[in-house]
């Protein structure tokens, strides 16, 4: 499984490019974290890695395949896409959500059977949330919910996993626990790519990282080499400082100036 | 709490063919049930009186209710799914108005219950189609398509305004807002083909792709990130949907509220999932209309309007209905 995107550009209107050269690759088992500021094109990126757009230019392949060659079914049982965390109008059961990826393998015609079950069974196993299979998924947390959509992704049979915003409006202990999923199933040999608004979850989750700036990658590389001041400062205009905890393990900070009022 | 799934599939399964058999026994003029069957099939003993009036009168009436009312309900059902949105209705994009606007017309110029039925249902689809073409200019996204619908339903009904206004009043008009009440009253077997073999072929199409509907529940992306053209599947279930609900108004005039309440009912009973949630819809709306149009013809001593019973209990149980969403959602006590 090799998922390359090769100098792509996007527009959503003429001469405005939200993605201009940008290129990534993508090898089994790893976890890749796209970093950057609102805006600087993250889900657009995802958008085209996942097929659901085109880029202008450039190429996005899969095992050197074109996405747009590909039939959409095809594509889907190669490439799942977990979105951000919704309401849904409709409450479906866990369960019934989860089988929602078995789509591409069947057709206009054609119901889930046994066999998809049991895609859906061994799937909540994996992420761990095998007993909520018959509660309504407007019924859980927001954190159980990512699972349920990791779930979908993984009975699509796709080797390939592209996660927006997975860290969005959970707190600390839940993003740990869906990115642990993460790591799990990269060491099982899935892969992933992580947008994210959280530099030090890179530095913990990623064996890789691409900051985006104004729709460019910046910068692509290992999160140690990768995450420093200075590209920080470019992809947030901001300063940061790196520190070092007792184990060695590094972590981004802010760096504000103090507020007047502020003690 | 969903009931356990036989039990529930096997009650669905025998209420309409058994309120089906009760409405033939049930009029003014009250049928032994032995003496149904022998009407039916022809057997000895069925009387010169009886057999008239079960096979021309009430079968194809009981046939058209039954119809009509598993025809709106499933298309309400696949509808608001498809726009997600829970307040939606099978007449969401104009059929009913281009339906009124076209029965008017005939109405006005011949009235022969073929040419209102004929032109009815060609000014239903002219009107879905109106829809669909200006949606399909700005993406067919289901905003559009509610949109378009709306202006093509006020475009109409300012139509069939000007169509009153020059009707004869003595005559025509009447006859008009006769139609526009909705009723089974004219029903013959002669008008009934297009109705039965619309509702064959369209139940069919919609218990074979109704797992799929589910996936049209989904944002866009969503959808096509799963593999799904959606774009064509929307416009597919639309158009076999329009041709449904377009036979139906045509046939029976304007049947409202069963489109919208029925599948609440059906999804409060069996859940979201359209796999049961369209057999559930087909076989709640169906007996819906049959008991419906049997009170409608035996209540009072002449025939209330069908449209007119549909809006008495329909908005009640809407009511209803709506409550219970919000208590669940915690937005009322």
């Amino acid at each position: 499984m090799r998922l390359v995107a090769d100098r792509i550009h996007y527009a959503y209107r003429p001469g405005r490019d939200v993605l201009s050269d940008v290129s990534l690759t993508l090898d089994e088992g790893r976890v890749l974290f796209v970093l950057g500021a609102n805006g600087s094109g993250k889900t657009t990126l995802l958008d085209c890695l996942a097929g659901v757009r085109t880029p202008h230019t450039g190429r996005v392949t899969m095992d050197g395949t074109r996405l747009s060659e590909l039939k959409p079914r095809n594509r889907a049982g190669r490439i799942g896409v977990v979105p951000q965390v919704h309401e849904p109008v409709f409450s479906y059961t866990v369960g019934e959500a989860v089988l929602m990826g078995r789509a591409p393998h069947l057709g206009l015609f054609s119901h889930p059977g046994k066999d998809d079950w049991a895609a859906v069974a061994r799937a909540l196993e994996a992420v761990g949330i095998a007993e909520l299979r018959t509660r309504p998924y407007t019924q859980i947390s927001g954190g159980e919910r990512q699972l349920v959509l990791i779930a979908r992704g993984l009975v699509q049979g796709a080797g390939c996993l592209l996660m927006d915003e997975p860290a969005a409006h959970l707190d600390p202990h839940h993003q740990h626990d869906i990115l642990h999923v993460v790591r799990q199933l990269a060491s099982e040999g899935y892969s992933f790519v992580v947008t994210s608004h959280h530099p030090n979850n890179a530095l913990l989750y990623a064996n890789g990282v691409v900051f985006l700036a104004d729709g460019a990658s910046i910068v692509a590389g290992p999160p140690d080499t990768a995450i420093d001041e200075g590209n920080l400062r470019a992809a947030y205009g901001m300063d940061f400082e790196i520190v070092r905890g007792v184990d060695g393990a590094r972590a981004v900070i802010p760096r504000i100036s103090p507020q007047p009022g502020a003690s | 709490m969903i009931p356990p799934r036989r039990a529930t599939a096997a009650i669905l399964l025998l209420i309409p063919p058994i309120l089906f058999v009760a409405v033939l026994l049930i009029g003014r003029y009250s049928v032994r049930p032995d003496e149904v069957f022998r009407s039916l099939f022809g057997l000895k003993g069925s009387s010169e009186i009886l057999r008239p009036l079960i096979v021309r009168v009430r079968l194809p009436r009981a046939l058209a209710a039954a119809c009509i009312g598993a025809n709106l309900s499933v298309c309400g059902a696949a509808f608001q799914g498809l726009f997600r949105n829970p307040l939606v209705d099978s007449r969401i994009l104009g059929v009913s108005s281009g339906a009124a606007f076209g029965a008017a017309l005939a109405l006005l110029v011949s009235g022969s219950a073929f040419a209102v039925q004929g032109s009815a249902f060609a000014f239903a689809l002219l009107a879905v189609g109106l829809v669909v073409g200006i949606g399909g200019r700005f993406g067919s996204t289901p905003l559009v398509i509610v949109i378009g619908g709306i202006l093509v339903s006020a475009l109409f009904n300012a139509l069939l305004g000007l169509i009153k206004h020059v009707a004869d009043p003595l005559s025509h008009l009447p006859a008009i807002t006769y139609w526009l009440l909705g009723g089974l009253g004219g029903i013959r077997w002669a008008i009934l083909p297009p109705l039965l073999v619309i509702s064959g072929v369209g139940l069919t199409f919609f218990l074979l792709v109704r797992w799929r509907l589910n996936l049209l529940t989904l944002a866009d992306p969503e959808a096509t990130a799963l593999g799904v053209r959606i774009r064509p599947l929307r416009i597919l279930v639309i158009a076999v949907g329009t041709v449904m609900v377009a036979a139906s108004v045509a046939t029976a005039g304007m049947i409202g509220w069963v489109g919208l309440v029925v599948p609440h009912v059906a999804r409060a009973w069996v859940g979201p999932d359209h796999k049961r949630l369209i057999p559930a819809s087909a076989a709640i709306g169906a007996a819906t209309l049959l008991v419906l149009d049997t009170i409608a013809r035996t209540a009072l001593p002449s025939e209330i309007p069908l449209g007119i019973l549909t809006g008495l209990i329909g908005v009640p149980a809407f009511f209803f209905l709506f409550f219970q969403f919000l208590r669940e959602r915690g937005e009322a006590r």
